[in-house]
């Protein structure tokens, strides 16, 4: 099925309806095979490779492809504006696809996606190199870890090499669907808020495939934290978010929580700095049914990270 | 350390007033000293209300996941 989806022309030999997936595993035709060969040469001699569908102009020699690169870049030498931060963990079935949804639904913006791999052990990093090699080395970057060392620590890996000045951080799983950046990037550019937060919470959010039981912890939490931290936002332990660059370095560095309580500090604490914050509602489905994280333990982590917060903070 | 400053603040305030209306009996003593009881049962109905509330209007997107199944 992801086959199916990925149909990039640069390997598509042109007009022959058919459509050939960076990871699919049948050996290219001829004319897809010169291609490959005519972007390892580009590639080496460092010019800007780009999917010409990407950047919404069909390709076609070495002059035509560069000038249809000006347009997904560098008016002001080649930084991007946006660093999408994405943490990765066994996402091998996942990355492509959000890769080219993200490609699909920003086709106008500036930016770099910034894939920090945990040492997955099914091979998402050799997915995450087949797709540098479609998409250019500068659009989407692999920064790998040896192994599983935390959430927070995997943002901080990925603001040390994004160069945008903007950053959004999402999970992998589709979760989060990349088709709500567009509303992320215009609500900061009305509001000039400098962080946009996407909130489940509101009419035009929601969830699915949540139970009774999930929905009314979700909801308690969410009351208590808001009569006793009164933060600026709805939603306080999503992920799907976008901070100015600097915001991002400030808060980041005064948090010490682990996991979704990291979350919850990250805005709590950029509440208290006096920081503008905005919401966009989201959806968000979750992809893995049945496996239920709300035990005891859990609940007692949460009211100990907001007994910290109310300390702390 | 600034938000809990901020109630303690609030709870000092409230308590001060509650003393208050011990010591000039306004209000007859028996209804004054559950006072804080009533506080706290207020508190406690309004966050059960909430939620509730919440609960019943919790947004759903059954359609956002036969998309994303289509993606």
């Amino acid at each position: 099925p992801i086959e199916a989806r990925l149909d990039c022309p640069i390997l598509t030999p042109a007009g022959d309806g058919k459509s050939a997936s960076p990871i699919s595993r049948r050996l290219p035709s001829a004319p897809a095979q010169r291609r490959l060969r005519r972007r390892s040469r580009q590639i080496a001699h460092q010019e800007e490779v780009i999917c010409p569908r990407c950047s919404a102009r069909p390709g076609g020699g070495g002059a035509a492809a560069t000038a249809a690169m000006e347009k997904g870049g560098e008016a002001d030498g080649g930084r991007p504006e946006y660093s999408i931060i994405v943490p990765t963990y066994n996402e091998r079935l996942n990355v492509a696809l959000i890769v080219y949804l993200i490609f699909k639904h920003l086709p106008d913006a500036k930016f770099e996606i910034i894939i920090v791999d945990d040492g997955s052990p099914d091979g998402t990093q050799d997915i995450v190199k087949q797709l540098q090699q479609v998409y250019g080395e500068d659009r989407v970057l692999l920064r790998a870890r040896p192994r599983k060392l935390g959430l927070g620590t995997a943002y901080m890996h990925g603001l040390k090499h994004a160069s945008g000045e903007f950053v959004v951080i999402m999970d992998a799983d589709l979760s989060h669907h990349p088709k709500y950046l567009p509303s992320f990037i215009r609500k900061q550019k009305e509001t000039g808020a400098d962080i946009v937060t996407g909130t489940r919470y509101v009419s035009n959010g929601g969830v699915h495939g949540w139970n009774l039981m999930r929905k009314l912890t979700s909801r308690g939490a969410n009351v208590l934290a808001q009569t006793l931290l009164q933060p600026g936002a709805s939603d306080l332990t999503g992920s799907f978010r976008l901070y100015k660059r600097s915001v991002l370095e400030d808060v980041i560095s005064s948090c010490v929580s682990k996991g979704y309580v990291f979350q919850m500090e990250m805005i709590v604490r950029a509440t208290r700095k006096g920081y503008h914050i905005e919401e966009v509602p989201i959806t968000f489905v979750d992809r893995v049914f049945g496996i239920s994280k709300l035990g005891g333990s859990e609940i007692v982590g949460y009211l100990k990270g907001l007994v910290y917060l109310l300390l702390t903070t | 350390m600034k938000h809990i400053f901020k109630i303690i603040a609030v709870l000092s305030a409230i308590s001060a007033v509650w003393v208050a209306l011990l010591e000039t009996s306004t209000v007859p003593r028996s209804y004054t000293w559950l006072l804080p009881i009533y506080l706290v049962v207020a508190l406690g109905c309004y966050g059960l209300f909430m939620v509730g509330y919440g609960l019943m209007f919790f947004p759903t997107c059954p359609r956002e996941a036969i998309l994303l199944q289509q993606v």
